[in-house]
Formats: structure tokens, C-alpha cells, sequence
């Protein structure tokens, strides 16, 4: 707010933000704010796995993976879901949370924006796979595999439609306006007759393939093959994630997210680059979108409800917004929970809106937390903090530095960051 | 309220029509009836604009602080025995019990909003955290007291109760005009005016709009900042409270765990939509967006567009003048 009453040349949003006040100068969500605390334990974990070379660190992810995909076979006796849920849909419901975990966390993690509609792009998702799919629905059927690009598409489109209006105010506005959206989106199934409301769509399409027994690989009760097909788009919009987290784009983001006016006044793009996350992000919500519709092959009005979209942003939020790890972890966990321990799963809404209150609180970082401003100096900027961490025990700990002028900005991170650079 | 609706809906081929015809017929019953749920999203709408003007934030979870409201109603009148069908009670005896459940569903609301401030966002001012936690906390505050009214109540609307016989009372341009609805629109411009007044001529109000313009140099200058702050989360509680007990006399079975969610949506619409962070343009702004919902109903044919319609001048609004009509924010309104 400005200290000045005179006369304003012009009061727009623009400016408001321009000159929000201090409390709410962009710090980005994976700091602490003016204390950085120190998280040691999981902190130094993920310090010391990206100071490691790139073999060592594929030495160690190739079991990893190996191990994913053999999840829904092994179904290891305690992590198992009790009896009722069935452990591959479970492994499914996991892998396709963790893919919405890693698209949302391209909005609010990398960029700041807070979507609180993200389950609208999820529909959108869903919806063009049906409709382009099902007998159900009075358009032209593709085979369902080029549905998936389809509803990218849509989804993205959609998005980019969204965000070009709210996308240039504050991003108060955008969160209130997602919000509306997730709820407009289920109210316009019901309204608009191809959408065919709460009677739906069945029979939604599936990858081709007949097994040896005669029934589809792809069955809508057969999780594995769902799961391991996810699994793979999974960790391929992981590594285009992690390529555009590194690149120009990436950092943009982080700026944006850092400080916006900052970030503006250094020559980058706000806006575009606002609207390219929110239009990343939709395209991979539509993307996990499609293939949930493909996986329980019905899809109508009921299923997207905007309560989903806040266990959407629980799961980045507690996984670590800025971190796609974290978020793919802080997604699994989200289904996990409630199908592993079925006695608190019609508290999971509670559980979840209350671990949103509560990590915000007392360590807004999440599990994992994201130290984004080291990013651009690659492994040996992290290597240069680990050694000076240990040199000072508080630099363990303070999850990025970004508290702008009036928190610690000369935290040994940052040190370490002017030495790169 | 809104799962019935959803499930009532029409499937047809003309779904989308433009009845003009049907607008002209009940274009001033409409303008009465959206000027009713008008007031109501004022009132609510004042909370969003005090607590966004002082704190700059989205208080998600205002729509919980106006559903409890909702719940302290419905239960009072339920104890006095208030029923489905309208009580035999006099004139006066009705006010009464009305009054009863007036100050009930206030302190229900500004308790809500009070612990609200103190449990969940007094922790993060004290840390100064950045405003996406803030928006965070907020709405997995909302989602907490949404949950926790759920496991308590259930999904089920809770018994439509009847406050009153409502009567016709005069006739405009051939429409009648009912007792409910003059009683609403009154109260609420009542109450909207008193708060205009208290914002700009009391001491407290002054100290809000101190707190809004500059919080530090507020502080500088003798301001109890944490004080304010408290103060306008309360204000805004018991016009939530207020806005409560009409939302509950005018769609009685709107009383349900997710009801004030839709509503709370609209609501922040309406203060965008007449200027956030200023007082006048959340009746300008709620008035407003009760009419165009209303039209755009008839308009469209089928009561679920009103939803729509008022997202859709959100958009507009924000699209074209994110400033809203009037404008100005609080801290720069005159004193």
C-alpha cells in the first residue's frame, strides 16, 4: 500500500502489487520466511544425492525404478492396502496422484501461482478422453492412445484461456478464480447435454491388447498394466520437468516465484512465463486426467469435485512445493493413506485440510524440501554449501534464501551462490 | 442445496436458450428477488473486502465463519421450536425468537473468525511468511471446519425450518413484494451503512483503515496492529453471522456442511466486483451480482447458470477492471 494519498495516476491491481506490503514480499513457499530453520535430516538427503555425480545418482535411481515397477507384483506384505482395495488400482491411484502431484507442482511450486482448481483440468482431461472414446458420446472416436495427446491439448488450451485474464493481476485473484472454475466445470457437465451430466459416459477406451485368458490387458479392474503404463509417462514428464526446471524457463519460474517485481525489472517476462507454467501444468493434469478416465473407463459429472483439488495441492504442499520428488512422494502418500488405512479413510478430507494448516505453520517447507536457488549452478553449487554447512552449523538447514531485504539474505547459501556466479 | 440441484438437471437438446420473453414477464420479480440474495452476498462480501484490505489476504475460510452462522440458526430456532411448517406465534414473539437466533448465529460466526485469526494465521504473521502460505493455510482452514461440520452433521441439508408466513406486503409495477424480502434488504443496508460509519468516523475504524494503508507506519503512529487486525476478522464475523440467519429465512434448506462454499464464491466476486478492500463497493458489488445471477437464471433457464453467470462476471470483472467499480482500497478511503 502506498504511503502516499496524493494524487494516483493510476490505482489498477498492477500497482497494488507493485507496492504490496512487506509482509507479503515473494518469498518463495519453500522458505521458512525470516527464520530459516534447519531441517537436517531430510535437508542433507537431498544436499548429498545432488552433489553426486550423474552415474552415481543413475546408479542409484535404476533400482529405484526397477523397484517401482515391480510394486504392484511384489505387493509387500505391510505397505500392502488392506483387504477391499485392491494393491495394483492402489499402485495406480498412486502413480496418477503423483502425476497430478508433479503437474500442480509446476504451478505452485516452480511458478507461486496457487491453483485450487487444478481438478478442472484433471476433467477436462478426463472428459476428452470420453468423449473421443466412448459409444456413449455422439463424436468421433479415436483410438484411445491418441486421445491422450488430444486432451493435452484441450487441457492446456483451457488453461492458457484461464490464465490470460487472471494471470496478469495478483495471484490472490488467481487462486479465487481456480477455485470457481473447479466448481464451474462440473456444473457445466451437468448443464451442457454432450456431456451427458451424471448419467456419463461408459465404456471408455483403453490401449489395444487382448490377453492370453481373452479379456484386455488394459481391463478397467486390472491395475498393473495401468499402473506400469502411468509409471512411464510418469517418468517421462518427469525428466521433461527437470529439463525445463533447469533450463531458462525453470529459472524464470523461480524468479517469478522469488519475487515477481524483481523478476520484471531483470528483464524476464512475467506474464508469458506466468501463463506457460499455468498451460504446462493444465496440459499434465489433463494428461493424468485422460488416462484416470481410460483406467475406471466411467466418467461423469460426480467425480470432480473441487475437495479433490484441495488434496491436489496437500499433496505438493506437504511433499515440498518446488521439489518434484517431494511431490511425488507428498502424491502417493495422498492416495496411500486412506486406501493402507481404510478405518480413516472417510477422515482423509479432514486429515488432509488439517496437515495443510498445520505444515503451513510449523514447517511450510514440507517433506521435502526444495532448495531451488541453487538449481542454475547445477551439482558442484551444492557441493560449495554442503562443505561450508559443515563448516557452519546453520547452514544445513534454511531451505533457499529468498526472504528478500528484510530476512537473512546472507545465509552461507547465498555466499556460496556469489562464488559461482 | 447444490448436489440436489445437479441431480435435478434437465438433459435436453436446447440447453442454452435466450428467453427474453420469460425475462420481461418476471423481470421485476427478478430484480426484487436478486436484490434479496443481494444483500446477502454484501454482507458476506464485507467480511472478504475488511479482512483483504487490512491483511491482503483471501480469507477462503470466511465461507466457513458464514455457514456456522447458518448452524447456530438452524439450531436455535430448532430448541424453539421452529418447524417445517411457519410457527403459531405472534408478531412479536416471532422478532424475538428471530433476535435470538440473530445474536446466536453473531456469536457463532465472530467466534469462528476469531479463532480462525488466532489458530491459524496469527502463527504465520509472527513468522512473516510469504502470502502463498497464507492463501494455503486459508483454504485448508476452510476445508477443516467444511470436514468437521461433515463428520458432525453428515452430507444431508438439515430440515428446512419456516421463520415466518411470508406475506405480501405492497405492490411494484404489478409484482408483489414480500415481507422477507424487505426485511432482508433493509437489515442489510442497515448494517451496511452502520459499518460504513464505524470504518470512517470511530476510532477503531480509523485504526483499520491505518492498518490497511500502512501497517508498519500504523504501528509507528500508536496503532495496536494485532488489535485492528482481530478487531476486523470479528467485524466481519458478525455481518457473516447477520448474513446467516437471512441465508437461512430465505432458502431454508441451504443449511449444509459445503453451503456456504458457492456462496462464499459469489461473495468474493461481488467485492471484486464493486472494488475489494472498499466498503460501498461491496453493496454496489453484492446488489449487483444478485441481479445480473438472477437475470442471467431467467435469462438462461435453469437456476444452476446463476453459479455460472457469477463466475463468469469474476472473469469479466478482472479482465477489464480488476479495480472493480468503485475502486479505492480501503486504506485510501476518505476519513
Amino acid at each position: 500500500m502506498s504511503m502516499v494519498d496524493g494524487p494516483k495516476p493510476f490505482s489498477t491491481a498492477k500497482s497494488e502489487q507493485k507496492t504490496a506490503n512487506m509482509e507479503s514480499a515473494g518469498v518463495p513457499p519453500g522458505s521458512s520466511g525470516a527464520v530459516p530453520r534447519p531441517n537436517r535430516k531430510f535437508g542433507s538427503w537431498s544436499d548429498r544425492w545432488r552433489e553426486m555425480p550423474r552415474q552415481k545418482q543413475w546408479l542409484i535411481l535404476i533400482p529405484v525404478v526397477i523397484l517401482a515397477f515391480l510394486l504392484p507384483v511384489i505387493n509387500p506384505p505391510l505397505i500392502s492396502t488392506e483387504p477391499g482395495n485392491d494393491w495394483p488400482l492402489a499402485c495406480q491411484a498412486m502413480a496418477i496422484f503423483a502425476l497430478v502431484a508433479v503437474g500442480l507442482n509446476i504451478v505452485i511450486g516452480y511458478a507461486g501461482l496457487l491453483d485450487l482448481g487444478y481438478i478442472a483440468f484433471f476433467a477436462v482431461g478426463s472428459y476428452t478422453a470420453a468423449m473421443l472414446t466412448s459409444p456413449d458420446s455422439a463424436f468421433i472416436k479415436i483410438p484411445y492412445l491418441w486421445t491422450i495427446p488430444v486432451a493435452i491439448a484441450v487441457s492446456m488450451f483451457v488453461g492458457v484461456l484461464l490464465g490470460l485474464p487472471t494471470l496478469r493481476l495478483r495471484g490472490d485473484y488467481l487462486a479465487i478464480v481456480t477455485l470457481g472454475f473447479g466448481e464451474i466445470v462440473r456444473i457445466l457437465a451437468t448443464l451442457i447435454p454432450a456431456m451427458k451430466g451424471q448419467p456419463g459416459f461408459q465404456n471408455v477406451g483403453h490401449p489395444p491388447g487382448i490377453g492370453a485368458d481373452g479379456i484386455p490387458i488394459f481391463a478397467n479392474s486390472n491395475g498393473t498394466p495401468w499402473y506400469w503404463l502411468t509409471l512411464v509417462i510418469l517418468i517421462i514428464v518427469l525428466f521433461l520437468v527437470g529439463n525445463l526446471e533447469r533450463s531458462r524457463v525453470g529459472r524464470a519460474w523461480i524468479a517469478i516465484r522469488e519475487d515477481e517485481d524483481a523478476a520484471e525489472t531483470m528483464g524476464v517476462p512475467t506474464f508469458k512465463y506466468k501463463v506457460w507454467a499455468f498451460a504446462l501444468g493444465a496440459g499434465v493434469g489433463g494428461l493424468a486426467g485422460s488416462l484416470m478416465g481410460g483406467q475406471v473407463g466411467f466418467v461423469n459429472n460426480q467425480k470432480f469435485d473441487v475437495v479433490t483439488s484441495i488434496l491436489f495441492v496437500a499433496a505438493v504442499v506437504l511433499g515440498g512445493s518446488g521439489n518434484k520428488v517431494g511431490a511425488i512422494l507428498g502424491g502417493a502418500l495422498v492416495a496411500y493413506i486412506p486406501l493402507r488405512f481404510t478405518a480413516i479413510a472417510e477422515y482423509k478430507f479432514l486429515i488432509f485440510g488439517l496437515a495443510l494448516v498445520v505444515i503451513m505453520i510449523y514447517r511450510s517447507q514440507g517433506l521435502l524440501p526444495a532448495r531451488q536457488r541453487l538449481l542454475a549452478y547445477g551439482t558442484a553449487a551444492y557441493a560449495a554449501v554442503r562443505r561450508r554447512g559443515s563448516a557452519n552449523p546453520s547452514a544445513a538447514g534454511g531451505s533457499g534464501t529468498g526472504g528478500g531485504a528484510h530476512t537473512s539474505s546472507s545465509t552461507p547459501a547465498h555466499r556460496a551462490e556469489g562464488e559461482q556466479a | 442445496m447444490i448436489p440436489t440441484i445437479l441431480m435435478a438437471a434437465p438433459v435436453s437438446n436446447d440447453w442454452i436458450t435466450l428467453d427474453f420473453v420469460s425475462l420481461g414477464q418476471n423481470f421485476w420479480s427478478a430484480t426484487f428477488d436478486g436484490l434479496t440474495f443481494g444483500s446477502i452476498y454484501a454482507l458476506v462480501a464485507l467480511g472478504y473486502t475488511l479482512v483483504y484490505g487490512v491483511l491482503n489476504l483471501i480469507n477462503f475460510a470466511h465461507s466457513e465463519v458464514f455457514i456456522m452462522g447458518c448452524y447456530a440458526v438452524f439450531f436455535t430456532l430448532s430448541f424453539l421450536g421452529f418447524g417445517p411448517s411457519a410457527p403459531n406465534l405472534g408478531v412479536g414473539a416471532i422478532i424475538l425468537n428471530l433476535l435470538l437466533a440473530l445474536i446466536a448465529a453473531i456469536v457463532a460466526s465472530a467466534l469462528t473468525a476469531f479463532l480462525l485469526e488466532r489458530l491459524a494465521y496469527r502463527p504465520l504473521r509472527k513468522r512473516n511468511a510469504p502470502r502463498l502460505v497464507f492463501l494455503i493455510t486459508a483454504i485448508g482452514a476452510s476445508f477443516t471446519i467444511q470436514y468437521l461440520i461433515f463428520l458432525w452433521r453428515g452430507p444431508v441439508p438439515e430440515q428446512a425450518l419456516t421463520m415466518f408466513q411470508t406475506k405480501p406486503v405492497f405492490q411494484v409495477f404489478g409484482t408483489i413484494i414480500y415481507s422477507d424480502q424487505i426485511l432482508i434488504v433493509t437489515a442489510a443496508v442497515i448494517m451496511m451503512v452502520v459499518t460504513e460509519r464505524f470504518i470512517s468516523k470511530s476510532r477503531t475504524g480509523r485504526g483499520i483503515r491505518a492498518v490497511a494503508q500502512d501497517p508498519d507506519t500504523a504501528t509507528l503512529m500508536g496503532v495496536n496492529k494485532e488489535k485492528i487486525i482481530i478487531t476486523t476478522f470479528v467485524i466481519g464475523g458478525i455481518l457473516a453471522g447477520a448474513a446467516a440467519l437471512f441465508y437461512v429465512m430465505k432458502i431454508p434448506s441451504g443449511v449444509v456442511y459445503n453451503g456456504g462454499f458457492i456462496l462464499g464464491i459469489k461473495a468474493f466476486a461481488a467485492a471484486v466486483l464493486g472494488g475489494i478492500g472498499n466498503v460501498r463497493g461491496a453493496l454496489l458489488g453484492g446488489l449487483l451480482l444478485g441481479l445480473i445471477g438472477n437475470y442471467g437464471q431467467i435469462l438462461l433457464g435453469n437456476s444452476q447458470w446463476t453459479d455460472v453467470v457469477a463466475f463468469m462476471v469474476l472473469v469479466l470483472v478482472l479482465l477489464f477492471r480488476p479495480e472493480g467499480i468503485l475502486g479505492t482500497s480501503l486504506g485510501r478511503s476518505k476519513a
